[in-house]
């Protein structure tokens, strides 16, 4: 395979509070390569914005510490100077974020924001960017783009407005789009809408993705990869058909487990992952699951690495052996095979 | 009932409704809100039909669904039904009475049989009060016992939503979601109601911590025979808990049917639709199935389309469609009820609709 575009090497990232240390990202390595997309899945608080967040170098806070090294296209953006990172920031990198309303400004016109952004990354006239705005506009399905672009984000929709982001994130045809729960804040039929949308940007400019996301169904929808984090790790990293259907991470298993699912028949009770993830303040020494895995053994008091130990290239940190995992994994996934409810 | 529960004397028992008997009925309810306008004089110059017609039975024992997308007025028509807000029109019929016009002091004993707990476990919480006092609130202001007995009841409440005595002290902010969510469900019980409105219970929560709350809901379900109107725009967690599903766009009910027919013959192009947006946790799967991508947004109910109001997005709509509006009537077997002029997946000459059955045989019961 080519040079990755996007490789993260053993990325970590710690805040200094009051309480003590907190590390919202622990070694996290990742890479992604042209015109793939990277699913990153994992529940509120498992480093998974953080750790792109710091990827983009916007986390301004003084007490983060980060350690590691975030290569794009071989340039290492962690030494850039704020200057350097900002013409890779909206330029070669395209970021979308969760809440259009409170990424977008609200006392400029839409079409103003993007012409802001193509004119900082290019040099072309007001004009030139202006024209380029609207068909934006017009190509991420906002109709009557000419004069929508003149109006304020408050008078968009939900949807409507993650397309004027998606809009502006592409506006410098960037090889990585980065994505932050795109449609969380979305209904599913405009979620739909989005999706699609992104689909139809990354056949046409063969950008890369990296979707963030805790929604299993979305990433098996988006991603050609997926990289499963918890309390800060990665726990498990393969092609999204691994993941769905040869999951090796009890984590894996019980996220796939908790979905109501309208593909499956109706189980009696959902394989809920019993307790909560722990305090990234006082993370346990061994296994960061342990705590909340119905197969923890002795093993697990001692960390484990995230190894290809299917010999697959399917990456996953469990100290569980092959065998074993195989022996309990649908047990954990649909603890009853009962038919429908009567 | 779990072993050991404190009685509370003090509640008076209401009629009792026998399993599968109506408990709740709801008949033509409207919700307008008005927008006024003016200096001094505020004038009415709109309204937003936030519940346009809306008549179901809910039985008791049962689990009713209600989706739909933001705006479609489910949030509404549940406060309306547990009066938190008084209707327009219509009425609302609890075990037998219309509770539609009652006064504060009618409504009490019905609160009592009527509870709701909230999408928000953040802002649905006083962040000043112990969550002792925060359960004990329902039991105190229906003077349901003495101290010791309510004292009693909190902590048993307590445990039957999976938290412990040590809790009882305890601050709101010191709770993850799921726990906070918890609190909101031993409130919601504390009167021992027959019917509570769950309100997006679980939208808020991470997808490990939802399945904990969904099985703590269904648990509660069979040891107290408890009904429940569930309210969410998730269809996988609607399905999962309903016996029965309602569907409502723009302030009415398009389709209401038994959950799992509704998933297998949808016969509203709407429900079609919302079936078809919900992504499917399987990467071939997904690759593999078509999906009907519905054009722009929901309109304003302001001013709702004429006819059938999913007209401008539907893709079967013809003329009829934009000058009537189609009737709820049964298709298909009973109590399937749909809203359409070209109903789907019905034998006698409706569309049929590949995408439905390619996408949901796998849910067929053997």
């Amino acid at each position: 395979m080519a040079d990755p575009l996007l490789e993260i090497r053993d990325l970590k990232v710690t805040f200094r509070t009051d309480d003590g240390l907190v590390r919202a990202v622990d070694g996290v390595s990742a890479t992604l390569y042209e015109g793939e997309t990277l699913g990153i899945v994992g529940e509120s608080g498992s480093g998974k914005s953080v750790t792109m967040m710091s990827v983009m170098r916007l986390i301004t806070d003084p007490n983060a510490q980060f350690e590691g090294e975030v290569l794009y296209k071989g340039a290492n953006l962690m030494g850039m100077s704020q200057d350097e990172i900002r013409s890779i920031r909206g330029g070669g990198i395209g970021m979308i974020f969760q809440d259009p309303m409170t990424s977008l400004n609200p006392v400029y016109k839409v079409g103003w924001q993007i012409e802001e952004q193509i004119r900082e990354h290019e040099h072309v006239s007001r004009q030139a960017a202006r024209d380029r705005a609207v068909e934006l506009l017009t190509a991420v399905g906002i109709p009557n783009a000419h004069e929508r672009a003149d109006a304020y984000p408050h008078q968009f929709s939900g949807g409507m407005r993650q397309r004027v982001m998606i809009a502006m994130a592409v506006s410098c045809n960037p090889d990585v789009l980065i994505a932050d729960e795109p449609t969380t804040a979305l209904d599913v039929t405009i979620q739909a809408q989005i999706l699609s949308l992104i689909r139809k940007l990354r056949e046409e400019f063969g950008t890369a993705v990296v979707l963030i996301t805790h929604d299993m169904g979305v990433v098996a929808d988006m991603a050609d990869r997926i990289a499963v984090m918890y309390a800060g790790r990665i726990v498990e990293q393969g092609t999204a058909r691994e993941v769905f259907y040869d999951p090796q991470h009890p984590y894996a298993w019980g996220l796939l487990g908790s979905i109501a699912r309208l593909d499956r028949p109706r189980p009696r009770r959902l394989a809920a992952i019993p307790g909560m993830p722990p305090s990234l303040m006082r993370l346990p020494a061994g296994c960061a699951f342990a705590e909340r895995c119905a197969h923890r053994f002795e093993r697990c008091a001692e960390a484990p690495r995230l190894l290809d130990r299917t010999g697959t290239g399917h990456l996953d940190a469990c100290h569980l052996s092959l065998q074993q995992k195989h022996d309990v994994r649908d047990r954990t996934i649909h603890p009853e095979l009962v038919e429908e409810r009567p | 009932m779990t072993e050991g529960a404190v009685e509370l004397a003090l509640l008076e028992e209401g009629p009792e409704v026998a399993k599968g008997e109506v408990l709740l009925r709801a008949d033509h309810v409207k919700k307008y809100f008005p927008i006024k306008s003016g200096i001094l004089i505020q004038r009415e110059v709109a309204r937003v039909h936030a519940v346009d017609d809306v008549s179901f039975d809910l039985r008791a024992g049962e689990t009713l669904g209600l989706v739909g997308e933001s705006g479609c007025g489910k949030s509404t028509l549940a406060r309306c039904i547990a009066r938190l807000y008084d209707i327009t029109s219509g009425s609302v019929e609890f075990e037998g009475a219309d509770i539609s016009k009652y006064s504060r002091r009618q409504l009490r004993p019905v609160r009592r049989d009527l509870q709701m707990i909230f999408q928000d476990p953040y802002a649905s919480l006083n962040p000043r009060k112990r969550v002792g006092a925060i359960i004990a609130d329902p039991l105190r202001i229906h003077r349901a016992g003495s101290r010791d007995q309510i004292k009693q009841r909190v902590l048993e409440l307590l445990q039957v939503v999976g938290l412990s005595a040590e809790h009882f002290n305890r601050y709101p902010h010191e709770f993850s979601g799921g726990q906070r969510q918890r609190i909101g469900v031993a409130r919601a019980l504390a009167l021992r109601p027959k019917l509570v409105i769950a309100d997006e219970p679980v939208s808020a929560l991470d997808v490990s911590i939802r399945a904990q709350v969904i099985n703590l809901l269904d648990d509660l379900q069979d040891d107290f025979g408890l009904t429940y109107i569930f309210i969410a725009h998730d269809l996988g967690v609607v399905r999962h808990v309903s016996d029965r599903i309602a569907v409502m766009y723009l302030g009415k009910i398009v389709e209401i049917s038994p959950a799992q027919e509704l998933y297998q013959r949808p016969v509203h192009p709407y429900t079609e639709a919302l079936l078809s947006a919900v992504p499917v946790p399987d990467p071939d799967l997904s690759a593999s199935r078509q999906r009907i991508v519905l054009e722009g947004d929901v309109p304003s109910p302001i001013q709702p389309p004429s006819g059938c109001r999913f007209h401008p997005r539907c893709r079967y709509a013809t003329d009829v469609c934009r000058t009537e509006e189609p009737p709820l009537v049964q298709h298909g077997s009973l109590g399937h009820l749909a809203a359409c002029h070209h109903p789907l997946n019905t034998d006698n000459g409706g569309v049929d609709t590949a995408v439905a059955g390619t996408v949901f045989e796998a849910a067929s019961p053997a």
